[in-house]
Order: C-alpha cells, then structure tokens, then sequence
C-alpha cells in the first residue's frame, strides 16, 4: 500500500523522508514539484499523479505536503484520509503542524510513523493508543529529560490495541469527572446580488471533551432527533442503537473526540442570520471603483451575532482600498489582493457600514466580475437548527460526573454573489 | 555538552589533527575498557560515567576545538547538515559517525539513546547512516526499551544494504517470538519480517507459520501483516503463504480480519475460492473490523459478489430501456450508437430473460448489502466511499439511492476528499442520473473552490441537467461565467455546450447566450465560445445564419487564433448560408494573411478553396493571391498545404481525376462533434480505485468481473457453496492442519483441538445445545437448507421477499436435533474431563505450568473471551472469540454428517505423523506459554452437582408445557468470579446467580458464593464486611464460614436487593488475615423472576404496557438459533424467566417479574422467514426494559 511517505515544506524541500517498504529516492518527487508549478496555487496540485514507476497522492495542510508513494492499485481515499490523520496526530501531539515543530520533534514524528504503518497498511491510528506507547512531548517532560536524558517512549506496553475497544486506554483516573459537548452548527449558504437564498443547508458537528474515570458507557438523546438527516459517528458510537431509538450511545474515548457530525434536513428553510447591503462598482474610467457595505441582523432568534467578519478577494487590477469602516478594522492585502474587514460584535441599532473607493492599476480594463463576499460569524448558545440535547446518562460507573453542553452557531462556507 | 565546547568552532584545518588525536582516543578507549570488565562494580561506574566527558576534554585539547566534531548538541548537529557540498562536510560527518560511534559504545543508556536519536533524525533527513551500521546493531539486545525501538528503526531501514550484518540481529528476533508477553512477540515478528534480507526467508516462514497459530489474536493480526512482507521478499514463497492466509482467514477475530483479507489481496487475489467458506463471516464482522479493514474488506466482496451472485438490475434494466427511449431523444448524435448499442443488450437480455426465473436475490447478496450500510455512516471517507461503490456495483437499481446522501456529505471533507469524491460522483451521475438530482445545490460552486474542485462539480452539474433544472443550471452557469478564474470560466462555456446539445429545448437559448458572450470583453471567453458555438452550429447551420454572420463580424476584433480559426472554418463550411458575406471576409483575410498564426492560415486556405469551389466567379483571384502568398511561407506545412490546394482545386491538364471530385472532398457533409462527459464508461474500473481516478488500469487492479452471464441455477450453487463449505471446513478443522501447516504446528493447533473437544461436552453440558455462540459458518447447512428450499417460490421483487417457510423451517429443525443428538452423545463419551479440569484450577500455580500449559492456554482462551463479553455485552464482536472454541467441533462434525471426504486419503498418515510429534510439540509449547492474566470470569466448573440444580430448579418451575431441556438451568449457573486466586493469597472465591428465591427474603436475588482455598493453609473466619452499597440496596449477609481447610471448598448462600438497577454491591470479603474488597454486579436478566401466566393473561399485561414501556428489536437470528428450542434456551439463558405457552408456532413468550419491585418483563420473540425475528420487550421499567432487549438481542443473534 503506501510505500513512503516525504513531507514538503511551502518552498519544496523536503525535510522528512520515511520509508515502510525498500527506499524510494526522493528524486520521485520531481514529478511532483513539476505539477506544483503547473498548478500555479498549492491547493491546484492534482492530489494523485501518475508517474513511470510510482503514483503519488498528496495532500496540502497547514501549507505542507503530505506527499506519500504508492506503487500499485490502492483507494485514493484510503491514502488522503490516512495522510490527514497523520497529520490531525501532529497536530494533536504538538498542538500543531508545522515544519518547525516535526523538524524539533523529528525522532517522536518518526516513531509515530513508524506505528502508524507496517508494511504500508495502517495499523495503530487511534491516538490514544499511540500515547501510550509514544508520550506526547510536554514542557515539563521535554526539560526533565534533557536533564535526565529520560524517555518519550511509553514504559507500559499498549494493551488498547488488544482490546476490542481500541480508541479508550484502560485504567483512566481523574478527580473531577467532567463531560462536556460542543454542538457546533455551521451555515453552508450562498446568497445571491439580492440577497435571496440560493442554496442553504446546516452542518452540525458534537465535539466532546470526556474526562471520566474507568469505563463509562454514555447514551445521549436528543429532543428532536428528526431533525437529523444525515449522520456520521465517531467508531464508538452504537449504530444500532441509533437506528433503533435514535440515541447516542457509547463508551467514549479519553478526551477531545469529534462525536458525531450532522446534516440537517433540507427540507426545513434554513435561518440565515445576517443580511449584507453591498454596492461594488467600477468605473468605465478613471481607474476606480467604489464599495458600500453594510450589514445588519436578520433571524438570530434573539441572539447577538458576534465574531462578524467579511473577507473579500478582490480582482486582480485593484490596487489599493480607500476604505473607511463605522465599526471594526480592515485591511487589504495588494499582494494577496484579499480585503478583510473585522466588524466585531453586531449592533442592531448601529449597522455597520464599509465604505470608500477602490484604486485599480491604471490602464487595466474594468473588472467584469464582481468579487463574492465571504461571511464569517458566531452566535454563541444557539444552534440554529433547533436541535437540543435531551439528556446524558452514565451506566457502568458509580460516580456523578458534572455535564454540560454548548451550543455554536458559525457560518460554514457563507458566500454572498455580488 | 558544556558551554565552552558550544563556543567552541572546528578550524578547516584541524579536522586532519582530529582525526588522529581520535585515533589515540580510541586507543585509550580501548585500555580503558578492560577494567570495565573488572568485577568491580564502582569502578565501573566512576568509568562509565567519567569517559564520554573526558573524551571530549581529551579532543577538544587536541584539536584546539571541537565543536563541530563534538556534536553533540541540537545546534552542532544541525550546523553540518546545512553545508551542503562543502569541503569539510564529508570529513565531518566522517567525524560525527565516529562521535557516535563512541556513544553507541559506551555503557550508558541516555548516550546511547542521543546517539540512536540522532542516527534517526538523520536518517529521517534522508541523510545516509549505513556506515554505523556495525555499531548500531550491536545495541539490538539492548535492554532499554526506548533504544531498542530507535536500532528496530534503524534495522529495518538499512538492513537490505548491509544483509550480513544485519545477521547478527535474527537471534534476538528469534528469541522475542518465544517471549511469553504477546506484545513482544507480535513486535518481534514485525521487525523480523520487515528486514529485507533473502538468507532469513526459511526464518521468517517459520516465524509467520508459528505466529498464525498463536493464542493471541495480536499476534495473529502481526502474521497477517508480515505474509505480504514475505511475498514481496520472494514470491517463490508464495504457496505456503496462500496455505497460512486461508488459515488466518478462517479466524473468527475482528482484529485478524482486516489485515489478512489484505494479505489475501496482495498473494493471491485470484484465489477466490478461498473466501466461499468465510464469506458470511466476514459479511457479519464487518461492522467491527478497524475502519482501514473494512475499505479492504469491503472492495475484495464487491469482487467477489460479482462472481458469485446474479446482476440484481436485469429485470429493471429492461423496463429502463423500454421507458427510456423518451430520454434518449436529447442525446442528439449520440442517439444513433447508443441506441444500436442498447437495442442490442436489450434483445440479449430479453432473450436471457425468456428463459429465466424471475430474479430473486441470493440471501447472501442480500447480507452483503445489509452489513455493509451502517458503514456509509463512518467518519472515515475510504470505508464511506468503499460502501457507495459496492452499492453502485452491486445492489439492484432501487437501493442504490442510499448512497448519495453519505457521498454528498463528503463534500465537506477536505479538498483532496472531494476532489476524489467528485471524480466517482461524475461516473455514477452518467449512468445513475436520478440518484443525484435531489442533491444538484450541494454541487454549486463557491468562488473559493480550488479550480480542480470548480470544474469537476460542473461536470457534475452538466450530467444532472436536464429538461426539469436546466433553467436552474443555466441560471447559475451564468454567475460562473463572471468568475475571475478563466480556466474555470472555459470549463463553464463548455458545459454550456454540452447542456445544449444534449437538451434539445435549451439549444436556442444557449446558444443566444454564448453569442452574448461573443461580446464580452475578455478574449479567452470569446474565444472559447466561438469554439463551443462552432460546434453547435454544425448540428442544424441552416437555421443560424444571422449567427454566422455575426461571427464573421467578430473576425475584425477577436485575436485568440483558435477562435479566428474557428469562424473562418464556419464560413468555409456553410459559405452557402452566408454567400454576400463569405468572399468579403476572405479579403480581409488575404489582407492579413501574413500577419496570422499558422492555425489561422491553414483556414485561411481552407476558406479560398471552398469559396473557390462554390463561388469561383467572385473569388478566383483572392484565392490564387493567397495561395501565392502562402507558397512563400516560413511555415513548410502552410507551403504543403497551399501547393496540394492548388492541384486539387485548380483545374490544369495534369490534375488527375482528383480533381473532379474536389467539391465532394471539401464540402462533404461532416458529422457534429460529440460532446460527452470525460467520465462516460468509466464505470468499468472498480469505483473510488486508483484506476478509476487516473482512468487507466494501474498495477495490481484487479478487474471487477462480469456478472455471471448465464444464471446459474441458485440451489445448485447453494449445494456446491455447501459443499465447499463443508470440506474446506473438514481441512481447516481436522485433516487439513496435518497436511498444510508445518510440522511444528501441526501438533500444537491438533492438540488444542484435541483438547477443546473434549472440554466442548463440558460447555455444551452446562449451556444446553445452543452455547451463547454460533459461528457464521457452520450455519451452512441449516440455512442453506431452507434457502434452496425457498428460492424457489420468492417472488421476484428483489428485496427479501415472503415466503412460506414451513418445509425448509422442519427441514431445518431436523437437521438441528440430528446435531443435538450427536452433541450429546460426544457429552457423555468425554463428561469425565470436566473433573479434572477443575481440580486442575485448584492445583498450585507453579504445578499448573509445568504440567498443563496448554490446559491453562484453553482456559485462559476460554476467559478472555468471556471476559471481552462481559464487559461490553452490547457490542456484538465478543460473539465472535467465543465461537472460536466450539467451532472446531461444529466444523467437525458437519464433516462427520455429511461424509464429505475429499481429504480423506491423506488422514491417515497425517494422523501418525501427529502423533509422533506430540511431545516435542508440547515442549515447545512450553517455550511460549503465557501465564494466564487473571481472568474475570472462569467457565463454570463442575462443583455443583448438575442434577441437584435441575432437581432444585424442578421445584420452582412447574410449568409442564415446558420441555425439560427448554430451560437450561446450568446456563444460569454461569458463574463470575470474585476473588482470583492470586490476589486472594490462594483463596478464589465464585459466586453466581442460583436463580432460587431467596427464601429469608423474597425480594432479594439469591447469589451462590463458592469458596475454594488452594492456599497451603487453612483460612478462618470467612465473613463479610463494611457493604457498601447504593441507596436502597440491602444485602443479606451469608454466615461465616469458621474454618475452610487448604485445598477445601465451601459454598454459601447470600441474598442481594439490587433494586431492580445493574449497579453493583461492594463489599469487604475477610479472613482472619486479609480484607479483600470485591464487588458483584448482575446481568440484568438475573434481577428478575419467573412468572406464570396464560396465554390470555399475558395478552391482557401486554396491552397495558404499550407505547414507552414496550421496545420492539429487529433481529436477524444466529443461525443455530433457527428452532423454538433455541430461542428459548437462549432467552432462558439470558433472563431468568418462565416461558408463556403460546398458540401461535412463529412466537416464544415468556414472562417475569422485577426481584424487588415485581414490575412484569414481558418477551416476545416472534420469528419471521429466514432468521428474521421480532423481539418485544414490555417492562414497566425502562431501563431495565432496554438493557435487557440487549441480553436477548445478543444471546440470539449470535
């Protein structure tokens, strides 16, 4: 299956190389830097490439290459999703995924690797059973063993992997038992210039954050659980108790997990929060344009629409913004030709306006399109499809955890056509 | 490292003196170890300890700095490996190697873990290492565990360089396969088999060979990983490898399964033969196998299924035809071919279809795509989209729906995702077209998708258009046209082509608004839709003259040369229809002439030479003037062309005949251009595999098969499936061992097997004839039975259809109570055995290894699996380790009955070679025992007499309808253990649920406690202490026990108030010496007790508790679980309840009460064809309600 694995940095080295079956020479990935340059942008690079002696599947993450050598027939998708876990496991080892920090940690990313894979078919991918056998780095073990010249390595031999519940380590102790849900609703919507609905649709998703000692079993149920359309569930979830009584049930991981993740029917209209009153022009002559932007409140059930930010790519012939903002900050990136205005808090009695000219290089002809408008936002303890989480149970433990769930409005990918 | 040697830089030209100061170091170093070897243990230390450090002072003097040389620090290291080609980076890194040498030497372990760090951060650089070789693999006995992993790391790495050497490192391998912990096996044999060496191929067969029989199923799992290692190592390998994977493929683990189908994939995917036996069990594992298992999984049974069952979509396919004629019309040209094409299938399969049945589905196929469904509800996009192409292979056209939602809702994922994703979307949408229209907005394109992703959710759209969305589509291809991305505009206009000539309707319209774009002012849009334009024109030029006309406006202001090219063709070739026009714009093009692109010339040419033919009078002279212009070009193919025009078109006296025909040459009537998806056919590659995606057949695809054209004939495939069943399983189970596993196994795996059937009559004695397993296997023969019975007379709807069940239901019934006498007949051949077992438990432990390693092996097996039930009775998988133990014997004697004998001839000799080895196998057997990790639960043994049981259970259980062996009172004496004889210093204490009342109080669950004192002593005062408990529990100790004498045991009775719930008692067990704490918590079918009740009665009850008091389940029964008798042995064994009579033969009831509160519990299981069946559950309880819907649910599905 996968055969190795290079990571490459934003400007083409590579700094990590990892073999699983004969070495492949790094020279492969000249196949790969020349369609990185056809490309023109990163994420344009076509994630499987065809070469005389390999196939190369890569994917893009926090502006890496994950760039991994097949060599016979293998599911493109069975590769790209191992390749994202590998990199979901730096992230959760080291708080992110970046070259510095796998270049710092070279010898744990190693070992990591070398887990994660035998022979190129993935054999260990659940993170907590990975911790026990490689400890994530921490400030306080990282000085203690360059003083002691200790150990990352896990003493205790992984027993999660024999158990038939592989994603929880055994023998799990805290003092205070505590589990908390996220539910996180995001608004996939495209408006159009008048702002009616093109296309709308909710995508929730349950993070949680377990902390309980021993083996609990949990089942959480929902008020109105029809409202689900679509599903997805962490391997722990019961999917038969899910058919049957449309309840969550499940022996949770250690710690942060996604539970589950949703989509909500499209039947049911989709609330869109906020509306945008947006005029962008540009002139025949004179090399300008104007902008006018305001945006206002709409069905927020009552909440306030918070974190408020509109991030716009502009055409390519405009060169400066001349832009003055009632609220919040912008900024225009001329190199990345990107306008972001940070509006903050929502005021309903004081809607927020952006307005000013736009400059364009001189001699350009007049843009034809008109540049969308990215919405980003959140309403804290709303989820905006309505969904609510009845209540949690716990079988097969004698404590009382403490419980609490959070709801999270966002916009997804919310895009308004100008 | 020491900060003055940070400070410290390495002089180019003090490398030389280094080297030779290093020289003398190593000398010193020498005489400096000999009195390590001293006896003396502080000198040794002060050694150790003194040495790296002095070394370095030692160095750094002589070298007048080091620091390089040293590096030993973060910052050193790093400093040469960012030199490059430099004149000292060779010598230096010659100066580290050695450094790290010396630390690979030393007796410390933290030196040489930051030796072996940096070795593997080197190697991770891609930085060659190979020269420390020797040194390294020394470190590979290490006892440091952290770098004994970092030299694994660097073995497996360099080991194919320098084969020898890496030599040095098998004995430990060899060594680790024999340790007793399982983890240190498995990871022994990973390593083993992940060096490339050829010498150690008889090694690692062995190895592999040994590892596929052990005990622990991780160990296994590493097995199965390493056959592939192995097979590419040398594939000379190969048949014994086959031999091993169909062994591993016969393991019953959820753990195993996904790594040896993979194995299977890699050796010998032709070797479909091989999954006919562990067809069914896989299908029922499925769900539990790791999620990169079940992508491999799932892709090998969608080739399989292939082969093996009838193409579900033969009926529909014809009426699809039939009624889609209508939609066909807006295919334009395509219509033509295709319809040929199709009214050919359609009369093949119309003459297929006259002489076959209805379709009637294989139950098998029907598993298949039942199992796999829930998994379209993964996180993990591979096993989703693996589920969406087995349903767009397999499953009939009705069902295929299901798969959209979960592939739209990968959308979201990552681009890479989608990207994929799309690719297979776009295949399905051509041939499934209606599966995807619900879902036509979530390919809407955002302005910030990766253009990648842009133009294929428009490929996705323009395959979904039709006459219904056109306007929507169109609508929104407007708004990509304004896009920035041009590329991605290009894309869109070519869409726009294709929506049109695919939908008649829609052609004008598109085409008015291409012209629109003609006006538009970016000239790659012009020019694409000039392009697109031309080639709708083609389709009825008649009617579009005014288009043509204004396109030859455009010649004056268009500048994309294709697009020039493209007018100036469309001119030429309906010069006809614009005859004013034409000869006008071939003088402007002379005019230009020398000043065009060559792809514009070339049409130039073309243009005069048809103009010439049609309209010579207006155009002879423009013609001759740009043929003479072109006679002088730079371009040879432009001289070429004008030179060959000129004969042809110009009539002379040496033209030939040629040109006679030159008007037919070049106005000759050409067909439209086909505009079709990229993706059309594409199907014919496995979706979501590389192949489909690169649309090119890459190494190691395995063609998806056909289906069977002819339809074989169900029931005989049944049968022959039988019998392949029931001799492979005679091979696996009995014969075959001795035939295809090394001798060194060979006895082992046969004595265990010896072992286990003979402990079998002892399970079976105590859990009645159905035991809590079944294996997916050995139901062959009760449902195949029923199967072909049936298969017959289903309608052919497609889906699981009624059928009247009652022959192949006896049928089946017979065959079970045919087993069931056997089994007992075995029972009372071998019911001596138990006996000894048990008292062997009492043995001492020291005993117990040295004379029964493998009895204690057996029953540690048994344990773990009970134990993995125990702890998570809900999840379906613990049903499968348990099976392993009585399969064998099932698989046995399915051979027996059927008296299959293939492998026959080869028993005998076998059978004396088996024997032979016995003793040397269990030598070796030895080697790798495993001292049994304290098991939770311990199979029931012997002490209590089963008659007074039954006698006991007489008396509570009058009901007469009930047969006696209906109620399987030993099951219930199931019992869990208390105390393990090691943490109770020799005292193990049983209890388990007597299922008496409890006659001090009836509202109390009577819990049988056994003590057992295998301590050398005797223990006093046996009593318990301190409960304690949840509010409301009470418990009703049992009397102390004064004295219990070594080797003694004792049984006493106490009585727990559960208060209806799970939770557990705790309380203190105490001897005169100790305190131990333990806790008993009851299955919930313990917490209540028989109730009688008529027929009438419980009808009565039953309607009372509807709605949130009743739970109804759909199940599908294990197969051995088929007959009445079964079902409720299993329910009885489950709860404790009594069965209601019932008139009805399709229903068991049974009927209880709550110990405390006597709430009813009330079951109903209602069968239905084919092992589906109904259980009800009413309790006024809930929870109770629902927990116990689990029980029964999990002791009759397995």
């Amino acid at each position: 299956m996968i055969h190795s694995l290079f990571l490459i940095n934003h400007s083409g080295d590579i700094f990590l190389e990892k073999h699983w079956k004969s070495v492949v020479s790094r020279s492969v990935c000249d196949y790969f830097f020349e369609a990185r340059e056809n490309a023109g942008s990163p994420e344009n690079v076509p994630p499987v490439l065809q070469t005389p002696h390999h196939y190369l599947i890569s994917i893009y993450r926090d502006r890496l290459f994950f760039l991994s050598a097949v060599q016979t027939e293998v599911p493109p998708l069975f590769v790209i999703e191992f390749l994202h876990r590998v990199a979901e496991m730096f992230q959760d080892y080291f708080g992110e995924c970046s070259e510095v920090v796998i270049k710092d940690n070279v010898v744990i990313v190693y070992e990591l690797l070398e887990e994660m894979l035998d022979n190129g078919f993935p054999l260990a991918t659940e993170s907590n059973v990975l911790k026990e056998m490689i400890r994530p780095p921490t400030i306080l073990r990282s000085v203690v063993n360059t003083l002691t010249g200790g150990s990352y390595i896990g003493e205790t031999l992984p027993m999660g992997q024999l158990s038939t519940i592989p994603w929880r380590r055994s023998g799990v102790k805290y003092t205070n038992n505590e589990a908390y849900f996220d539910v996180i609703e995001e608004i996939d919507a495209i408006l159009d210039k008048s702002g009616t609905t093109v296309f709308a649709e909710i995508q929730g998703v349950i993070e949680a954050c377990i902390k309980l000692s021993g083996m609990p079993d949990l089942t959480l149920s929902f008020m109105n659980p029809r409202l689900l359309d679509d599903v997805s569930f962490h391997p722990c979830v019961r999917f038969k108790r899910w058919e049957s009584e449309r309840v969550l049930s499940f022996i949770p991981p250690d710690g942060n997990f996604t539970l589950m993740t949703y989509h909500v029917s499209t039947q049911n209209l989709v609330a869109i929060p906020v509306y945008v009153k947006q005029s962008i022009g540009f002139f025949e002559s004179g090399s300008c344009g104007r902008l006018d932007l305001t945006v206002g409140p709409k069905q927020t059930m009552g909440k306030t629409v918070e974190g408020m930010m509109i991030t716009i790519h502009m055409p390519t012939a405009v060169l400066s913004a001349n832009l003055t903002a009632t609220q919040g900050s912008h900024t225009y990136n001329p190199i990345t030709k990107v306008l972001v205005w940070d509006v903050g808090k929502l005021n309903p009695q004081k809607l927020p306006n952006l307005r000013g000219s736009l400059s364009l290089q001189s001699g350009a002809p007049k843009p034809e399109e008109n540049p969308s408008l990215n919405i980003n936002l959140k309403i804290q303890q709303l989820a905006i499809s309505g969904i609510k989480v009845n209540r949690l149970d716990m079988y097969g433990e004698k404590y009382k955890p403490f419980k609490g769930v959070k709801y999270v409005t966002k916009a997804g990918r919310f895009q308004v056509r100008t | 490292m020491t900060p003055m040697q940070k400070l410290l830089q390495l002089p180019v030209n003090a490398v030389n003196m280094v080297k030779t100061v290093q020289s003398q170091v190593q000398g010193f170093q020498e005489e400096a170890k000999s009195p390590v070897l001293t006896p003396d243990g502080g000198q040794q230390t002060w050694y150790n300890a003194l040495q790296p450090d002095e070394l370095r002072q030692l160095r750094s003097a002589g070298g007048g700095g080091l620091g390089g040389g040293g590096g030993a620090g973060d910052q050193e290291e790093r400093a040469p490996l960012e030199e490059g080609g430099g004149i000292t980076s060779g010598q230096t890194q010659l100066l580290r190697h050695d450094d790290l040498k010396e630390m690979l030497d030393s007796n410390k372990d933290s030196l040489k873990l930051e030796a072996m760090k940096r070795i593997v951060a080197m190697i991770a650089r891609g930085k060659n290492a190979s020269d420390l070789f020797p040194a390294v693999v020394k470190n590979v006995a290490c006892k440091n565990i952290e770098v004994k992993k970092l030299v694994y790391v660097y073995l497996v790495r360099y080991a194919e360089e320098q084969q020898d050497l890496a030599l040095l490192s098998i004995s430990t391998f060899q060594r680790g396969l024999k340790d007793p912990n399982q983890l240190i096996r498995a990871s022994a044999l990973r390593v083993l088999s992940s060096i490339r060496v050829t010498i150690i191929v008889p090694i690692m067969m062995l190895a592999i060979k040994e590892a596929a029989s052990d005990m622990s199923p991780y160990v296994r799992k590493t097995a199965a990983h390493a056959i592939p290692k192995l097979y590419s190592l040398d594939p000379e390998q190969k048949d014994q490898l086959i031999e091993v994977i169909e062994k591993l493929l016969a393991d019953k683990t959820t753990l195993v399964a996904g790594s040896v189908v993979m194995a299977f994939e890699e050796v010998c995917p032709e070797r479909i033969d091989l999954i006919h036996k562990n067809y069914r069990k896989l299908c029922n594992l499925l769900i539990d196998v790791e999620e990169w298992g079940q992508v491999v999984i799932i892709n090998m049974l969608t080739r399989y299924a292939r082969t093996q069952f009838l193409n579900p979509n033969v009926n529909e396919s014809l009426l699809e035809e039939g009624g889609g004629g209508g939609e066909k019309t807006f295919y334009g040209s395509e219509e033509e071919d295709e319809e040929d094409v199709e009214d050919k299938e359609t009369k093949v399969e119309a003459a297929a279809m006259a002489k076959r049945k209805p379709y009637v589905m294989d139950p098998d196929h029907r598993l298949l795509l039942r199992n796999t469904k829930p998994l379209l509800q993964s996180r993990n996009a591979a096993v989703v989209m693996a589920v969406a192409q087995l349903y767009f292979h397999l499953a009939p056209k009705a069902e295929v729906g299901v798969i959209a939602k979960a592939l739209v809702r990968l959308l979201r994922s990552h681009s890479e995702v989608q990207f994929v994703v799309l690719q297979n979307v776009a295949t399905m949408t051509i041939k499934r077209r209606g599966m995807f229209e619900p879902y036509l907005k979530s390919f809407y394109i955002r302005s910030t998708d990766p253009t990648q992703i842009k133009v294929l959710k428009l490929e996705v759209l323009t395959n979904l258009a039709n006459e219904t969305n056109i306007s929507t589509i169109l609508r929104e291809f407007q708004t990509y046209i304004k896009s920035m991305d041009k590329d991605f505009v290009a894309a869109t206009i070519q869409a726009i082509g294709r929506c049109a000539t695919n939908i008649g309707e829609v052609r004008d319209t598109c085409l008015n608004g291409l012209v629109q774009l003609l006006s538009n002012r970016d000239e790659l849009v012009v020019a694409e839709s000039v392009v697109v334009i031309k080639k709708l024109l083609q389709m009825q030029p008649e009617k579009h003259s005014d288009i043509i006309k204004h396109m030859a406006k455009l010649t004056d202001n268009i500048q994309v040369p294709m697009a020039r090219a493209s007018i100036l063709w469309l001119i030429g070739e309906y010069c006809e229809h614009v005859p004013k026009i034409a000869p006008d714009v071939l003088r402007k093009m002379a005019k230009s002439f020398t000043n065009e692109e060559d792809i514009v010339k070339l049409q130039i040419i073309n243009l005069a030479a048809k103009l010439y033919l049609t309209n010579s009078k207006q155009t002879k002279l423009l013609t001759q003037y740009v043929l003479n212009l072109a006679k002088y070009d730079q371009n040879y193919d432009i001289r070429d062309r004008a030179r060959f025009i000129r004969q042809l078109i110009v009539p002379t006296d040496k033209s030939g005949a040629l040109s006679k025909y030159a008007k037919k040459l070049f106005l000759a009537l050409k067909p439209a251009p086909i505009l079709e998806s990229p993706f059309k056919d594409r199907d014919h590659f496995q979706l979501g595999s590389l192949s489909h995606l690169l649309n090119a057949k890459t190494g190691g695809y395995q063609e998806l098969p056909d289906w069977p054209e002819s339809a074989p004939d169900p029931s005989v495939r049944n049968v022959e499936q039988e019998e392949v069943i029931s001799t492979g399983e005679g091979r696996i189970g009995l014969l075959g061992d001795w035939r295809e596993v090394p001798e060194w196994t060979k006895c082992s795996s046969r004595e265990k097997r010896k072992e286990k059937k003979v402990e079998k009559p002892f399970y079976s004695d105590s859990e009645g004839e159905s035991g809590p397993t079944e294996s997916a296997d050995s139901e062959s023969d009760s449902a195949s039975g029923s199967e072909s019975g049936s298969g017959s007379e289903e309608s052919g709807s497609g889906s699981e259809s009624e059928e009247s069940e009652d022959g192949s239901e006896s049928e089946a019934d017979e065959e079970d109570e045919e087993e069931e006498k056997e089994k007992k007949k075995k029972k009372k051949r071998a019911s001596i055995k138990p006996v000894q077992q048990s008292e062997s438990e009492q043995s001492s432990e020291e005993e117990e290894e040295r004379n029964s390693g493998k009895k204690s092996k057996q029953r540690k097996s048994d344990s773990e699996s009970e134990s993995e039930s125990d702890e998570e009775d809900s999840e379906s998988e613990s049903s499968q380790s348990e099976a392993e133990s009585e399969d064998s014997e099932s698989e046995a004697e399915v051979k027996k009955k059927k008296k299959v004998t293939p492998a026959k001839p080869t028993c005998k000799p076998a059978k004396k070679e088996g024997k032979k080895e016995k003793k040397e196998m269990s030598l070796l057997d030895l080697d790798d025992f495993e001292p049994a990790p304290s098991p939770q639960v311990t199979p029931v043994s012997t002490f209590l007499s089963n008659s007074l049981v039954t006698d006991l259970e007489g008396l509570s259980l009058t009901d007469s309808v009930l047969a006696p062996a209906t109620i399987a009172p030993s099951s219930a004496m199931k019992s869990y253990e208390l105390l393990h004889r090691i943490t109770g210093e020799g005292l193990s204490v049983e209890y388990c649920f007597s299922r008496q009342p409890f006659s001090p109080d009836p509202h109390m669950v009577a819990v049988q406690v056994q003590f057992t004192n295998s301590a050398g002593s005797e223990a006093k005062n046996l009593h318990m202490e301190e409960t304690k408990l949840q509010s409301g529990m009470r418990v009703k100790e049992f009397p102390e026990i004064e004295v219990l004498p070594a080797g003694e045991t004792a049984t006493v009775v106490m009585g727990i108030d559960f208060c209806d719930s799970t939770q557990a008692a705790n309380f203190q067990l105490c001897t005169h010496t100790r305190k131990f704490f333990v806790s008993i918590q009851p299955p919930v079918g313990e917490l209540m007790t028989p109730a009688f009740m008529t027929e009438n009665e419980f009808k009565k009850e039953q309607g009372q508790l509807m709605g949130m008091n009743e739970i109804t389940e759909r199940l599908k029964l294990g197969d051995r679980c088929q007959s009445d008798h079964a079902i409720v042995q299993r329910v009885a064994a489950a709860a404790n309840l009594s069965r209601v009579p019932c008139g009805s033969d399709k229903e068991c009831r049974f009927a209880g009460r709550t110990v405390t509160s006597g709430s009813l519990v009330l079951v109903t299981v209602a069968t239905r064809e084919e092992g589906a069946a109904q259980l009800t559950v009413n309790c006024e309880k809930m929870v109770i309600g629902t927990m116990l819907v689990k029980d029964v649910l999990l002791a009759l599905t397995q």
